[in-house]
């Protein structure tokens, strides 16, 4: 970096402006390279940030300084604690907060002529766009979208034209690049209007390729994306990683659900027994999991090699092929045709049913599609369960 | 998306010919290649493909394109 020869404007908490000279002191080891230079140790150059009641992100390399004020430069690199945190997001686990804050960062060595890649604060979402960045230079304009990725925060209005003229003016963008220029993630624009940003910030929006590992490609090719990048995929692995998630939520559901079938399965002919609970209820309970594998993990790993193209009914057909298989290694405890039936029924049901949740997941399907396919099997779904409720009682007896 | 296809017949896109303004902006925001530019005119070549996610509509600048799906 440049050897600041100049005056700063540092504005501390209050309104007034204060000017200090820098020509021999260092006001923040970001103004020299050395950093800290007693101590030797290069990660102590980020020693001389630390402050009390602040944390430092691991993410960040260093900070420079910029016309439009201290900016961190962040590192392409994951580091361990990235990818621990990764895998627990990935399991449902405090994905709810799992932000960056919001703003603009630097990569590389970034300068005035450098692109801007808008993104969401949802950390797992920065992460996978800075692991894409290495060798490159260039800003990033971190939106405030509560912590939700960026296709989803367009549906929901976070990932908005109003957020991204606004982040813009913030960050005094206009100081910090001479072009005039945004490249927005092609899933942003179902919430943002490229017109209605140039005409409220004086910023164009370029519609960069979907899959942040396209972006080098896309620069390369003065920022044409090719048909490729224009288009969503939905491969095995994408498919898979989603199943964590999708049985975590439904675990608290689950657990209730337990608890009432151990209790439906206490009923017989001496009004209600124990033994009876535990014993029916094990089986029931094996069933209900049977029904969430097949729904929350098997339907989604196999979704193009099921059958039919109505979740509800994916779900039914890999769930009966899972309860068959399930009451065969049972079916010497089950009492009669009814108890077996029962269980059936209910374990197909509940994988038809989570089969139907997953089409919020995927990148394919329509809401008009889903609210018809839900008008169609939440009455057969419903009917199912209270049959198979009523076979399960009258099997005790 | 060519190996995943959902229900048909389904979705709420409209596309007015007559308004379109030739921009093709909405070939390059559909995440499901539903739209194709043919003589200067956006066209829907797939839509069957469309989710109805509205980034076409959202970016068309002369209003020729109209999606009205439910609450999702």
């Amino acid at each position: 970096m440049d050897k600041i020869k100049e005056f700063i404007s540092i504005k501390p908490s209050g309104q007034k402006k204060i000017k200090i000279s820098t020509f021999d002191v260092n006001i923040m080891p970001s103004m020299d390279e050395a950093g800290l230079k007693s101590s030797g140790e290069p990660s102590s150059t980020m020693a001389g940030y630390e402050k009390p009641g602040y944390k430092l992100c691991s993410y960040v390399e260093k900070f420079i300084k910029t016309d439009a004020g201290i900016i961190p430069i962040i590192k392409s690199k994951l580091g361990k604690d990235d990818l621990f945190s990764t895998l627990y997001v990935r399991c449902g686990i405090s994905r709810n907060k799992y932000t960056v804050a919001p703003g603009l960062y630097g990569i590389g060595q970034p300068d005035k002529n450098c692109e801007v890649l808008v993104t969401a604060n949802f950390k797992l979402t920065f992460d996978h766009l800075r692991k894409e960045l290495d060798e490159i230079n260039a800003w990033i304009l971190v939106l405030d979208t509560k912590g939700v990725n960026v296709w989803c925060a367009a549906g929901k209005g976070t990932f908005s034209t109003l957020e991204l003229v606004n982040r813009i003016k913030d960050c005094k963008l206009e100081k910090i690049v001479d072009h005039k220029r945004v490249i927005v993630p092609q899933l942003g624009a179902t919430g943002v209007s490229a017109r209605d940003v140039k005409k409220k910030s004086g910023f164009r929006a370029v519609y960069g390729p979907i899959r942040a590992n396209d972006i080098k490609a896309f620069l390369k090719n003065k920022r044409k994306a090719d048909k490729k990048m224009r288009q969503v995929t939905f491969n095995l692995y994408e498919r898979f990683i989603l199943t964590p998630v999708e049985i975590q939520i439904f675990l608290k559901p689950a657990m209730i659900t337990a608890l009432i079938l151990f209790i439906i399965s206490g009923f017989g002919p001496g009004i209600f027994s124990f033994s009876g609970a535990l014993e029916r209820g094990l089986l029931s309970f094996l069933a209900l999991i049977a029904g969430i594998v097949s729904g929350a993990f098997v339907t989604p790993v196999l979704l193009p090699f099921l059958p039919s193209r109505q979740f509800a009914l994916k779900g039914i057909i890999a769930g009966s092929v899972f309860a068959i298989l399930f009451l065969a290694q049972v079916s010497k405890d089950i009492p009669g045709i009814a108890g077996s039936l029962a269980l059936f029924l209910f374990s197909v049901t509940i994988s038809s049913y989570l089969a139907m949740n997953f089409t919020g997941a995927t990148p394919f399907t329509s809401p008009s599609g889903v609210e018809k396919e839900m008008k169609r099997y939440i009455p057969v779904q419903l009917a199912c369960l209270v049959i198979s409720t009523g076979l399960w009682i009258y099997s005790a007896f | 998306m060519k190996d995943l296809r959902y229900l048909e017949d389904v979705s709420s896109l409209a596309l007015d010919e007559e308004k379109c303004i030739g921009c093709s902006l909405c070939t390059e925001v559909c995440p499901q290649a539903v739209f194709e530019m043919r003589q200067s005119k956006a066209n829907i070549v797939d839509f069957n493909a469309c989710m109805e996610c509205g980034a076409c509509v959202n970016n068309c600048p002369s209003g020729a394109i109209s999606v009205s799906p439910g609450v999702g």
